[in-house]
């Protein structure tokens, strides 16, 4: 009898965690005010600061490993919700 | 009143929380280690999440360890009406794992703050507040990175509504002023319970200042936040 069975390949999901919008962010905005305004880079508005996790998954296609990171960030609270967002991506796609 | 104390790896207040817990007639504090079992058979009263570093805080203070093996049985304590209090740490735990509300974020001013500060009770009807009178003014140290409670607008507004603030940071006579924030937590609040009123957590820690040689005031206060676990709401000693 045929036994087959598909491990997958390797994707790298991106996750980057950063306070939502209004919630105030002190590690960007001392960036931005004591390092990079005082350092002639007037142009830049804002700079908000964060938490990125590069993960790597074994999954049978890109939209399976972006999946099952998302499950494991909100079933593990990666993030909380009461003041974070949580945004998940597919990285690099093997053999492309 | 058995009390488990819970040990996590990076816990650094766990002893000073069983030396406070001792010196209260009445209370029989036990270390518990994390991943023991004992806290499903131990027959206790209470638990306490003490303060430090669990997990040398790692992803976010108090994300992993709220996924640890006793926090299931914290939960499932915390559902039965357990009195269950987290302090500093312990409050980042519970804050983690949904025990309460909301989120303890980087302090404002990306400081490590660690001073004495005076806290208002704001409700007596937790069984840490039950001993105190609403308005009296404890002093207790903080020391901490990430204690601005933080909540989004309607969410605050939700928790004032019922009552759900513990402890707000003041000055010497009570008032709730910009200047005795000393981190930038919404509302001065530095202690929040859940609706049930029986789970608290506190950025400052009463274990530090249960003993008048502790107290730069010579003041107790810490000790009067632990006895209340032995007096049941209208002042009632427990059994």
């Amino acid at each position: 009898m045929a036994f087959f069975t598909t491990k997958g390949r390797t994707f790298e999901v991106s996750v980057v965690i950063s306070n939502k919008p209004g919630v105030r962010e002190p590690e960007g905005e001392t960036i931005l005010h004591d390092l990079v305004a005082k350092s002639g880079f007037e142009q830049v508005e804002s700079i908000r600061a964060g938490k990125y996790l590069r993960v790597k998954v074994v999954a049978p296609d890109p939209a399976s490993a972006k999946k099952l990171v998302e499950k494991m960030c909100n079933e593990l609270r990666i993030f909380n919700p009461a003041a974070h967002s949580c945004e998940v991506s597919i990285g690099r796609v093997p053999g492309q | 009143m058995r009390v488990a104390v819970i040990r996590f790896p990076g816990s650094n207040c766990d002893l000073d929380m069983m030396a406070a817990l001792k010196t209260i007639k009445g209370i029989e504090p036990d270390l518990v280690w994390h991943e023991d079992a004992a806290l499903g058979r131990g027959g206790y009263g209470a638990v306490i999440l003490p303060g430090g570093f669990a997990f040398a805080d790692r992803l976010r203070a108090g994300a992993i360890a709220a996924n640890s093996p006793a926090m299931a049985g914290v939960k499932r304590l915390a559902d039965r009406g357990v009195p269950v209090l987290g302090v500093c740490n312990g409050f980042q735990i519970l804050v983690e794992s949904g025990l309460l509300p909301g989120a303890l974020l980087r302090n404002s001013t990306l400081k490590f703050v660690c001073k004495w500060t005076h806290v208002r009770v704001e409700n007596t009807r937790t069984p840490f507040t039950s001993g105190l009178s609403e308005g009296q003014v404890l002093s207790m140290p903080i020391a901490h990175g990430e204690g601005r409670f933080f909540l989004p607008h309607a969410e605050l507004a939700e928790l004032e509504k019922n009552g759900q603030v513990a402890f707000r940071y003041c000055d010497s006579s009570g008032r709730t002023t910009p200047g005795s924030n000393p981190t930038g937590t919404l509302h001065n609040i530095a202690g929040v319970c859940n609706k049930a009123g029986n789970v608290v957590g506190l950025m400052p820690h009463p274990e530090r200042a249960a003993e008048a040689l502790l107290s730069p005031l010579g003041h107790p206060d810490g000790a009067l936040v632990l006895s209340s676990l032995l007096v049941r709401s209208g002042g009632r000693r427990r059994a």
